[in-house]
């Protein structure tokens, strides 16, 4: 029988002025259910006032394999950090 | 790939667990490794699920409103926990359906105190106290584990786990200041759960085939003998508390040590209850076939509703 229920992953917002965050996933026929069981699996205790839900097939994820090509680049952009200018002592806040 | 670069793979893999790097699903990982992990965290998730059932069989009869709500949480938390632990452990390419297929063969196992019957009601108290107590030890350590999938999952779990203990506790507790009767039942539940909780710890060091190379992994972090021991000098003052006996007539403080020394642990009936032989384990497996087979139709017939549904989108959308 292949008439399992798809992955969804699950994204929470803890309280109104954070994020929401990836929470981890669950199997759910439609998107409503995967709405209804992640209230049940994830937010039992008040971990959340609000609730995204992305079918997994449809997320889009870099291959760590290319992670050097990615993300290296940034490393040896110092100068994309403050503390890579001097400034004279009797400047105190900038 | 060729073997050379396999083994200078493993070795940058080695490395970056030593410096407590987490390894997330998508990275290099030693088949290994991932087979071992697929086989933990699954174990672990089909604890979880049938460990639902010894404790669902006394819902209905818990003595309260108060206690039946506890019990009916505890039991939620449960299969929340599998969820957590199966959603875990798909992130490493198993699917849902192989791994319930290999717990309802019988070839997955799960943590063998599950099946010792639940007799009266002490049983939740002490199942509570003992069998949750001992798996807090267990888990504890885990949410430091080197695989990401798997520690983030502990860590909810762990923080959801000690309300189970203390209303386990607390039941004990009750019996205990109760009739004679209720502290009657509540001995004769710790003499009944006290060796299989010490046996759910695990063989012994030299018996235990695999602690080597999980402690490097950290899957595990104490040995199996560390924990029972910890397990052990936790829980005796505990029992004194209640006023009742552990049944076991070797145990004395060890002044030394500052731990208690105990009894030989009967390991014939540990490999006779994982190997199948238990008083309950066809019992557990037969009720979970049955409640996985008579909601086929129900998950049949969600998807059937969500394939009708998407179907009427597409049609306003044209």
């Amino acid at each position: 029988m292949d008439n399992n229920w798809p992955l969804w992953e699950i994204f929470v917002r803890s309280k109104n002025g954070l994020e929401h965050r990836h929470f981890g996933s669950l199997h759910a026929a439609d998107a409503d259910m995967a709405l209804e069981n992640a209230r049940d699996v994830y937010t039992r205790r008040n971990e959340g006032v609000s609730i995204w839900v992305v079918k997994s097939s449809d997320i889009t994820a870099s291959n760590p394999d290319n992670n050097g090509e990615l993300f290296e680049p940034a490393k040896d952009k110092v100068y994309r950090h403050p503390t890579f200018y001097k400034l004279p002592d009797e400047i105190k806040h900038m | 790939m060729s073997n050379e670069q396999i083994k200078n793979l493993e070795e940058i893999f080695e490395a970056r667990i030593a410096r407590e790097e987490k390894i997330e699903a998508k990275d290099w990982m030693p088949e290994k490794y991932r087979k071992t992990h697929i086989r933990q965290i699954s174990q672990h998730a089909h604890s979880e699920i049938v460990g639902m059932l010894p404790e669902g069989n006394w819902i209905s009869r818990a003595p309260s409103l108060r206690r039946k709500a506890a019990l009916l949480a505890k039991v939620q938390d449960e299969a929340g926990h599998g969820l957590y632990l199966y959603s875990a452990c798909e992130t490493l390419g198993v699917s849902r359906e192989e791994l319930y297929q290999q717990l309802h063969s019988g070839k997955a196992k799960y943590s063998s105190i599950f099946n010792y019957p639940t007799l009266t009601w002490a049983d939740m108290g002490a199942i509570g106290w003992l069998v949750d107590g001992a798996a807090i030890i267990n888990q504890v350590p885990l949410c430091n584990t080197s695989f990401g999938p798997y520690a983030r999952a502990m860590v909810r779990v762990c923080k959801e786990e000690s309300f189970h203990q203390r209303q386990g506790f607390e039941i004990m507790l009750k019996l205990c200041n109760g009739s004679k009767e209720q502290k009657d039942m509540a001995q004769d539940a710790l003499n009944r759960w006290w060796w299989p909780s010490l046996m759910m710890l695990g063989p012994t060091d030299a018996e235990s085939v695999h602690t080597e190379q999980s402690m490097k992994w950290k899957l595990k972090r104490k040995s199996n003998d560390d924990l029972r021991q910890q397990f052990i000098d936790q829980t005796v003052p505990q029992a004194d508390l209640l006023g009742l006996t552990i049944p076991d007539p070797d145990l004395k403080l060890n002044k030394q040590t500052g731990s208690y020394d105990f009894g030989a642990i009967d390991w014939d009936e540990f490999w006779q209850v994982v190997k199948g032989h238990g008083p309950c384990n066809k019992e557990r497996i037969r009720a979970r076939v049955a409640a996985w087979d008579n909601g086929a139709w129900v998950r049949d017939a969600a998807m059937a509703h969500a394939a009708k549904k998407d179907g009427q989108k597409i049609k306003i959308a044209i």
